[in-house]
């Protein structure tokens, strides 16, 4: 989130859409709630079906799954072509008036530079034009052609009304009442907020759909506003975490990035990330990569970090490629993995296309699962009949079953979706043989790290260096590793201003990253938690005083980076450094410095865009939010509508290429396209999705949760349930060209066939909770269905858009 | 249970007056329709506290889990679907349970001494070690409420937590609903907090919200918020009342032509002693076995 939880109460418009969070984040959306009772804010809904958020939605529009960008599209060319966004905000705070490269160009579905037998992009085109003097050239006035704004406006110009309502689906008249509704917070004191969560996330395009709501909401002015945001709803209570250590294969803590192969050493690695302005006078905070890189390489490897060694840079491993989950099932597909350690991950229901999972799981040698529960991927090798049809004894994996304890049976802290540190107590002791995550992994540490000592092996001395400052070496504690994340000084700091004060004193916690070094006398695990944990606990602070009565609670627990509220919150006030809305001021210049109830997003001390010439998104080299993405995404600059991989339809109605059907820089796998479905075969949109009553494959284990939802569905309309003679209760069958799954059949009026393309087209809802282990009724596993098919930049599956076909069963 | 027997007002089947030292501001729950989200953590708080877990059922093609109340599920969540000529497609979601009558058709209905009360906060309770599992309660609910025990035959239905009311503390599911949905307090303060959230819903255009009170039964400690007003949409009657029946089994003449029928027989049989004397033992033909 780029806001936070409580803060959606100050919205006046809140747009769900890519999301279900009165389903799948009850607790948070009574934020929702609130702003509906007392800020009077209007709730939109967009998605392919009618969901429990809807029902207390004021408008509520359905579209097929996989047609955002075409929604979000439409809703930019009417911003646009109405002149309805906040013009100051605009030409001040985005990329607008940049001047791209004149042989950027976007034809018939594909922008310049694409290369068709390797599916990506040259990017080079898809930059801004520098002036001698190294900075990106700018047109004030937005008139120039070739400016980020008049681009805008021609590629969006073909997302007419008309357009959207036959890609989507949805209604032309419904959709120019959400364009109205949406337009109406661009005056500077009227905010919407954006929800949305892996509905967004799971598509070719998921990246982008993200992206055009961003754009909406700096054309808007609601990035940085109390009420306003890109708000990502986590779907784990502690998944932002995981992404903020970087618990992903191409990314190190805080978001620094794995080095590439091409990175020969450390200073290609760190000149490739430090990122100078390309605009005069901007803060491009990026430029202080190396202190953070420095300060968790001497976090990792203590005094075998030194500068002479290139700060172990060595120590860290180089990719060749990114080994996300997709890639990783494709190599132990191809038995070329011995071994996977699988953690809080339940492996065979969560990467798509079960068949290929358990045979990938069949090639391996052994597989470890660390997990409290007995999950589906712990007893893949079972035979559990159709819902599992396995041989045992065609399985040669080795698999080890280690009990680890919950997340109320260890301390530690939580990180929510609003990049809150929340710390929390045991509640009790993990049951029997259970021993907690920290435990289990410091103790195979232990293990591993002793054999390499004794027995040598090919480079032993990532682990045999490692620093292990823990008091007890098998078992760190909670407390010591947040303490490592947070950080600490390794020689006395001196006061940048008065070399003859210390600001931190050697072995003393540091309090901000702003202390971070890169010459190794700073050691830090992750530079953005750096503050969490200072002298005392602040994740563990729960005050809710609450001064400005707009939700910041600064004393309660600990917000990354530097306990900020509202990310960006420097672009809540106008060039001169007043709060576009006094109402909502989060912070402001007070002629000296910047003040507010938030800790604010800009040099303290730094004078306002008017005066300094530094705006606002301090991140970016350019200072201002992008428009225009420039060469940052693989899939280009602009969001683009791009058919799902399986869609209903045989082609893009956008776009006469064949090769631009889809999106063009998606990764595919030859085995998984070749599992593809054709529109013939497979008509039905389908899409799946969480409900209220389970999260994830956890609670089939818990009675309560098992009673509140037994037994296995899939939803369709009532007109195709009436042109197949289903009624509801009846069990179905529901094909995709990789399984099949057999459930009973929710007909519900919440589900209504669209008009696209000038076809009928029916939407088909598959819930994912059931599978063959647990409490409630045994089910299928949703992911027999489901094509392995990432995002073209992150590869998130696409869970969310592709087809089926359904057929009526006999009598159950 | 937890209310003393110092704040029963009204005892089923009981003739004995009801103490009246001390009085209890009338309390009630509030469900706003309007604020729902049907996510059932209502139902799991009520499993919860109330330590009661009911089978593992089916789903029927809609999201009703459990499908229908019972003696361990004393409310759920019943999702409707209707197409408003004026609103388009909604989502009707309704908590089902125990609206706690001022004027309940439970306890007037009911035979077993002391098995149905009514305390002096409104909440009407069933006291199961009285219950004779006889049925009528759930004749004299106009909402169909009370459910039977498959193995003990007793009727069980929503407490409205007395237990933890009269400890001071909300009901259960009170306390977990998440969007406030669900408020507790004085039925006055309820009853001005669902008028006020009717000028918001009139604001959004749902002009025909109402307050759901039926005064049929006198008013009720479980009043809805209902954004289309008409009751009918959420399934409840739109004039609740008890039964006829119910006051005429309960009635002086049903009584008194009982008692008559009774003594009518005593008197018969007193007649038929007399004139053909006590059964002969030897007369009756013998039993199969003997």
């Amino acid at each position: 989130m780029t806001n936070h939880w409580a803060d959606i109460k100050n919205a006046n418009v809140i747009v769900v859409m890519g999301g279900n969070p009165a389903e799948a984040h009850p607790c948070g959306f009574k934020w929702v709630t609130e702003a509906k009772a007392h800020n009077k804010a209007r709730l939109i809904v967009i998605d392919p079906r009618f969901t429990r958020t809807a029902a207390v939605a004021d408008q509520f529009v359905q579209i097929r799954p996989g047609t955002d960008i075409a929604f979000l599209g439409g809703v930019m060319n009417y911003l646009l072509s109405n002149d309805a966004i906040q013009h100051e905000y605009v030409k001040s705070y985005t990329n607008a008036a940049f001047i791209v490269r004149a042989d950027f160009h976007f034809d018939d579905g594909l922008f310049s530079g694409y290369d068709e037998a390797g599916r990506k992009y040259d990017k080079s085109t898809w930059v801004y034009e520098l002036g001698p003097d190294g900075y990106a050239k700018v047109d004030p006035t937005l008139q120039d052609p070739r400016c980020v704004y008049q681009l805008l406006k021609k590629h969006y110009s073909r997302y007419t009304p008309e357009v959207v309502s036959s890609i989507t689906g949805a209604r032309k008249e419904e959709f120019l009442e959400v364009c109205k509704t949406i337009a109406s917070t661009a005056p500077a004191d009227r905010t919407m907020t954006s929800l949305y969560a892996l509905g967004w996330t799971q598509h070719t395009v998921g990246t982008q759909n993200i992206r055009a709501m961003a754009m909406i909401q700096l054309l808007l002015g609601n990035v940085g506003m109390a009420g306003g945001g890109v708000n990502a709803l986590r779907g784990h209570s502690n998944i932002q975490g995981l992404t903020d250590v970087g618990v992903l294969s191409d990314l190190l803590p805080g978001y620094l990035t794995v080095p590439k192969e091409a990175d020969k050493d450390v200073d290609t690695y760190l000149a490739a990330r430090t990122l100078k302005p390309l605009r005069p006078g901007q803060m491009s905070y990026w430029q202080n990569y190396p202190k953070f890189f420095v300060s968790l390489q001497k976090a990792w490897w203590g005094g075998a970090a030194t500068k002479d060694n290139q700060w172990a840079y060595e120590y860290l491993p180089k990719l060749d490629k990114v080994y996300d989950i997709l890639t990783v099932f494709e190599l132990m597909h191809q038995g070329k993995v011995n071994g996977y350690i699988c953690q809080g991950f339940n492996i065979l229901a969560s990467a798509p296309h079960k068949a290929k999972n358990l045979e990938a799981l069949s090639k391996l040698k052994f597989l470890v699962v660390i997990d409290p529960l007995v999950t589906e991927t712990s007893t893949f090798w079972r035979n559990a009949g159709e819902l599992n049809p396995v041989d045992p004894a065609k399985i040669e994996t080795e698999v080890f079953r280690l009990p680890s304890g919950c997340f109320a049976e260890e301390d530690g802290s939580l990180t929510n979706s609003g990049r809150w540190l929340q710390w929390h107590y045991k509640g009790a002791e993990p049951p029997g043989d259970a021993k907690t995550d920290l435990e289990i992994l410091g103790e195979l540490f232990h293990r591993i790290r002793t054999l390499y000592a004794k027995e040598g092996g090919a480079f032993p001395d990532p682990m045999v260096k490692l620093a292990w400052p823990y008091a007890v070496a098998s078992r760190p504690s909670a407390e010591e590793l947040a303490r490592e994340y947070n950080g600490w000084a390794l020689a006395d700091l001196p006061d940048p201003k008065d070399k003859t004060k210390i600001v931190v004193k050697r072995g003393d916690q540091l309090t901000t990253f702003g202390q971070l070094t890169d010459d190794g006398s700073t050691a830090a695990g992750c530079w953005i938690y750096t503050g969490s944990y200072t002298d005392k606990n602040n994740m563990a602070r729960r005050e809710t005083a609450d001064p400005s009565g707009l939700g910041l609670t600064p004393s309660w627990a600990w917000s990354w980076p530097a306990n900020r509220r509202v990310l960006y919150n420097g672009a809540s006030c106008d060039p001169t450094g007043k709060p576009w809305d006094p109402r909502r001021a989060l912070v402001k210049w007070n002629g000296e410095k910047w003040v507010g109830p938030d800790v604010p997003d800009f040099k303290v001390d730094q004078p306002p865009a008017s005066e300094s010439g530094m705006a606002p998104f301090i991140m970016n080299p350019e200072g201002v939010g992008r428009l225009f993405g420039a060469d940052k995404l693989t899939d280009g600059p602009f969001p683009e509508h791009y058919e799902p991989f399986e869609s209903p339809l045989a082609k893009n109605p956008l776009h006469e290429r064949a090769v631009a059907s889809t999106n063009p820089a998606a990764r595919i796998f030859a085995g998984d396209k070749a599992a593809l479905g054709t529109s013939e075969k497979f008509p039905y949109a389908a899409t799946t999705y969480r409900l209220t009553e389970h999260f994830h494959f956890w609670t089939k284990h818990a009675r309560i949760p098992a009673i509140l939802q037994p037994e296995q569905f899939v939803e369709i309309g009532e007109a195709l349930a009436k042109e197949k003679g289903i009624r509801d209760g009846e069990r179905i069958r529901v094909r995709s060209n990789r399984g099949e799954i057999v459930a009973k059949a929710v007909v519900t009026k919440r589900i209504r066939p669209l008009t696209v393309a000038g076809r009928t087209i029916h939407t088909v809802g598959i819930p994912i909770h059931w599978g063959f282990e647990g409490l409630t009724k045994p089910g299928y596993l949703a992911n027999t269905l489901t094509p392995a098919v990432g995002d073209a930049n992150v590869q998130t599956p696409e869970f969310k858009a592709f087809t089926v076909n359904v057929e009526k069963l006999g009598v159950a | 249970m937890a209310l003393e027997s110092l704040d029963i007002r009204r005892r089923s089947a009981s003739q004995t007056r009801a103490p009246d030292v001390r009085k209890h501001t009338e309390v009630a729950k509030l469900i706003d329709i309007s604020r729902c989200i049907g996510c059932k953590a209502c139902q799991a708080a009520c499993m919860e506290w109330n330590d009661l877990r009911d089978e593992v059922g089916l789903t029927n093609g809609t999201y009703n889990n459990p499908i229908e109340l019972t003696d361990r599920s004393w409310t759920v969540m019943r999702f409707y679907e209707e197409e408003l000529a004026d609103k388009g497609l909604q989502w009707l979601i309704v908590k089902d349970g125990c609206l706690h009558c001022a004027d309940p058709g439970c306890l007037k209905a009911c035979p077993a001494p002391g098995a149905i009360v009514q305390y002096s906060n409104g909440i009407v309770d069933f006291q199961q070690d009285n219950c004779i599992g006889c049925g009528y309660c759930q004749t004299g609910c106009p909402f169909n409420i009370p459910r039977y025990g498959v193995t003990d035959g007793k009727a069980y239905k929503c407490t409205l937590c007395s237990d933890r009311v009269g400890v001071g503390l909300e009901p259960a599911c009170i306390k977990t609903c998440p969007t406030q949905a669900l408020s507790f307090g004085t039925k006055e303060d309820m009853i001005d907090i669902a008028n006020a959230r009717l000028v918001d819903l009139k604001e959004r255009g749902f002009d025909k919200a109402a307050v759901y009170d039926p005064s049929g039964v006198g008013g009720t400690h479980v009043v809805y918020v209902m954004p289309h007003g008409d009751p009918a949409l959420y399934r409840m009657p739109r004039e609740a009342s008890i039964s006829p029946l119910v006051g005429l089994w309960r009635s002086g003449f049903a009584r008194t032509l009982g008692v008559l029928t009774m003594v009518s027989v005593v008197v018969a049989g007193f007649f038929h002693w007399m004139k053909v004397g006590p059964v002969d033992p030897d007369a009756l033909p013998p039993r199969e076995g003997e």
